[in-house]
């Protein structure tokens, strides 16, 4: 009964979204205010439906109905209830139910929040994002319907991929099409202002905290998954280049680069057309990577659905959503016009140079992530295309961009001399010559990590100079905590997120530049020496796990006389899928992790043991963090709460998820 | 104008590709290489670089060549097809370790499981190319007298085992 309920809701909610995406467009036209107004309320009866149908479910899922074909093939009776809840969206359908969700919930945020815009831009904006709704509930519906029932259902589910169940894994994808789906509203709004042609400062301060808001959202997506790669696919590693996570980075960096044209376009009225373009292509990308993954054109572990139908209606959904944008920004951009003008050397042409840096990147990522496809559709070889080929494009691209990071807050808007800049910078510039030419005289470090160093130091140093001079002009007197408070809170959000990209930096270049590992074959008892550390394997369990059984290792880490740490490897076998997984036991600290995995064990049961030592991995941890918070805080500026604190006059208080973001 | 349609250009160009991408099917296309003779090389092992392999050395057997690398996802998922298929059919399967470093790849191995009799390591892909690998991982079916009768393109599946490794593995044991 609960899944033909919730059936009959996604129908319903398919029906509001028709509403949503017709009348009250049709309404700006005719100046019609009633149909206008119809949207607010339609969007808000389909996140209601959407939301049922999500419950429905989810509780399929809690009472184990195996009678729902998607229920069995994701989900067992041993599993625990919380990996049952993450069941919901651990395949292809729950999946896009997950991300109609998303965008149901960020619409009815656009209609609780977003009173105070004309009445026929917000009429747009919702239509808009009708019709991107349409697309997924239709998708879902007719492709990949969620509720669809086997009668007589098996007696048990084939259970939840185990490399899913972990913590890491729930949060992962709602946190990931948090992201993607918030492009959607930046997307909405450029495209109501296309059909518009009214393009100005207001539309820029609109777009920004919703903008921030997704891209705080996918970094901490990304961020969990490269987290949970690093400690459960068992080898350490924390970024494979994998086609799946190239298609969530991709929008990420296009979203960075928004979120700074973006701001010339607030405060300059420059970058027009361009930010309009960025919109579309971020919100595309996040579309393209729905395609990608879902279609089964790439080959990876992520993509779970190879059926051809599902990957031409996506195909044909991403034809229509961003061709048809495309061709409308054709058609209308010339009108928007180019905006202010700007010298060529001026903190907007620095953000121009930024925005290239991460069009071209994500240009480059998205060639090698489609290159095999490309080569093999013109019959043109077979090739693959790897790790090397990324970082070999990749790194050459982000050092200017790092370089760039730390000058571009130094430079004034619309004018500024190049001595002036060098003026303000020189003593930090020559401090960083300086920590690199230690490092590579005196620590004898590669090239590589040297310049990493160098340049994260350099933004870390050149973040922190401008602060301290933002902080000293102030009339006597001041306070620090006035000081401080004086200062927006997106200046605040701009020094965290950059401090962030300098701390991340340091991780990265030196876990790939320092990182040692070794293997051993092992009998319980024995040990092994990792530079200082000694890794006793002192016992061997066996443990008896709700789904699977393990065998669960004992390793004492000693450095010298003193004990560092106890870790506990597993090597466990999930029964019903038939799966063995490494859990590897890290030992976390400030400067290094130690990292130890078992694997298999040889007939005269010594076991295969690796062991790690990975210096500053947690910096990368904190890097991602620091950035996300700099979103989070540059989103929650006075600015954009002036609108909401005047339409709380008005009307009675809607709490704001926006705002609690704080 | 002009250049603000730039974007619909490239974006239809994508399309195309992206449309021809989907009616293509990796794991089916036909190989020039079925029913030729598997081209020789000698690489030495993954696991000891003083030992060598050479396709000579698997003459009079059946066998299964499976292309693979520790930055490979794909080929993680299809290691339990592998371990099924050494279980249910007598038959060595040689692993061609491809474009990969020879710690990552053993790392790989200890840590997941060492479906193969040995690897052999290809560490510049010259021999992948002679192969005609275009996208790890590839797998290929050698009969006793040295010529390739089989390749499946992208990870092998359980059904895969079923329906098209075994019925052939045995045909050609067979015989």
């Amino acid at each position: 009964m609960i899944p033909e309920l919730g059936n009959l809701a996604l129908m319903l909610a398919l029906c509001l979204a028709g509403v949503q995406a017709t009348l009250p467009i049709v309404g700006t036209f005719q100046n019609n205010a009633r149909w206008m107004a119809l949207a607010g309320s339609a969007a808000a009866g389909q996140c209601l439906f959407v939301v049922l149908a999500f419950a429905s479910l989810m509780a399929s899922f809690i009472q184990n109905d195996f009678s729902v074909a998607y229920v069995a093939a994701n989900s067992n009776s041993l599993l625990p209830v919380f990996f049952r809840i993450a069941g919901v969206w651990g395949g292809h359908e729950g999946s896009l139910l997950l991300w109609t969700l998303m965008l149901a919930l960020w619409t009815l945020a656009v209609v609780l929040l977003s009173r105070q815009l004309p009445r026929a831009t917000l009429a747009r904006i919702l239509g808009v994002m009708g019709w991107i709704s349409i697309g997924f509930l239709v998708f879902m519906l007719f492709t990949s319907n969620p509720f669809e029932r086997t009668l007589p259902g098996p007696v048990d589910g084939r259970d939840l991929n185990p490399l899913l169940q972990d913590l890491g894994m729930i949060v992962h994808p709602p946190l990931l099409y948090m992201g993607y789906v918030g492009f959607s509203v930046a997307f909405a709004f450029s495209i109501a202002a296309l059909i518009s042609g009214e393009l100005d400062a207001t539309w820029a301060r609109w777009s920004r905290p919703w903008t921030l808001v997704a891209w705080m959202f996918l970094t901490l997506g990304i961020f969990c998954g490269s987290f949970w790669a690093y400690y459960e696919l068992g080898w350490g590693g924390w970024w494979f280049w994998d086609a799946v996570e190239n298609a969530s980075f991709m929008p990420w960096l296009l979203g960075t680069a928004l979120i700074h044209s973006l701001a010339v376009t607030e405060k300059r009225g420059s970058f027009k057309s361009w930010t309009v373009l960025l919109a579309i292509l971020t919100f595309s990308l996040s579309l393209l990577g729905t395609f990608l993954v879902r279609s089964g054109v790439l080959t990876s572990v992520h993509a779970f659905a190879t059926d051809p139908r599902r990957g031409f209606y996506i195909l044909i959904f991403l034809a229509i959503v961003t061709g048809g944008s495309l061709a409308l920004y054709a058609w209308r951009a010339p009108k928007i016009g180019l905006g202010g003008q700007f010298s060529l050397f001026s903190r907007e042409a620095l953000l121009l140079v930024n925005n290239v840096l991460l069009v071209v990147a994500a240009g480059t990522i998205l060639l090698g992530t489609l290159y095999p496809l490309f080569l093999d559709a013109l019959n043109l070889g077979k090739i693959s295309v790897g790790p090397p080929y990324f970082e070999a494009v990749f790194v050459p691209l982000m050092i200017p961009l790092l370089l760039l990071t730390a000058v571009g807050p130094f430079l004034a808007w619309k004018n500024d001399s190049i001595q002036a800049v060098l003026g303000r910078l020189r003593w930090l510039a020559l401090g960083a010559a300086v920590v690199a030419a230690l490092a590579l005289l005196v620590f004898k470090t590669s090239v590589m990590v040297a310049v990493g160093v160098t340049l994260a130091l350099w933004i870390l140093f050149a973040t922190l100079w401008q602060v301290v001079q933002r902080l000293w002009h102030a009339p006597a007197g001041t306070s620090l905590r006035q000081r401080i408070s004086r200062q927006p809170r997106s200046y605040w959000g701009m020094v965290m997120a950059h401090a962030g990209i300098g701390i991340f930096v340091v991780g990265v270049t030196l876990v790939k530049g320092m990182e040692s590992a070794q293997d051993a074959s092992l009998h319980v008892g024995q040990s092994v020496t990792l530079g200082a550390y000694e890794f006793t394997f002192s016992a061997l369990k066996k443990i008896q796990g709700p789904n699977y059984i393990a065998a669960r290792g004992t390793f004492e880490v000693r450095r010298g006389a003193d004990s560092v740490a106890t870790l506990h490897p597993e090597k466990r076998f999930y029964t019903v899928q038939k799966m063995p997984m490494t859990e590897a036991a890290i030992d976390r600290g400030f400067t290094r992790d130690l990292y130890v995995s078992i694997g298999e064990a040889a007939p005269d049961g010594a076991w295969l043991v690796r062991v790690q030592h990975k210096p500053f991995v947690s910096w990368i941890w904190a890097g991602c963090l620091a950035i996300a918070l700099g979103g989070a805080l540059a989103a929650s500026d006075r600015r954009y709460r002036m609108g909401a604190r005047q339409r709380a006059a008005a009307s009675p208080p809607i709490s704001s998820p926006v705002h609690s973001f704080v | 104008m002009k250049r603000f349609a730039l974007p619909l250009g490239i974006f239809l160009i994508l399309l195309v590709f992206l449309g021809i991408g989907l009616r293509l099917k990796p794991q089916e296309i036909p190989s020039p290489f079925i029913g030729k003779p598997a081209p020789a090389f000698t690489l030495t092992l993954l696991h000891d670089a003083q030992k060598s392999f050479s396709p000579k050395d698997m003459l009079g057997k059946v066998w299964v060549l499976n292309v693979w690398a520790s930055w490979c996802a794909p080929c993680r998922a299809e290691l339990p097809a592998l371990m099924a298929l050494t279980k249910e059919a007598a038959i060595p399967i040689v692993g061609l370790n491809y474009t990969d470093t020879r710690s990552a790849g053993n790392k790989w191995l200890a840590s997941f499981g060492n479906p193969y009799q040995l690897s052999a390591f290809d560490s510049d892909g010259k021999v992948g190319i002679d192969y005609g690998v275009y996208g790890v991982p590839e797998t290929f079916v050698i009969d006793k007298s040295g010529f390739i009768r089989l390749k499946h393109a992208g990870p092998v599946t359980e059904d895969d085992i079923k329906d098209k490794f075994l019925p052939l593995l045995k045909e050609l044991s067979g015989g």
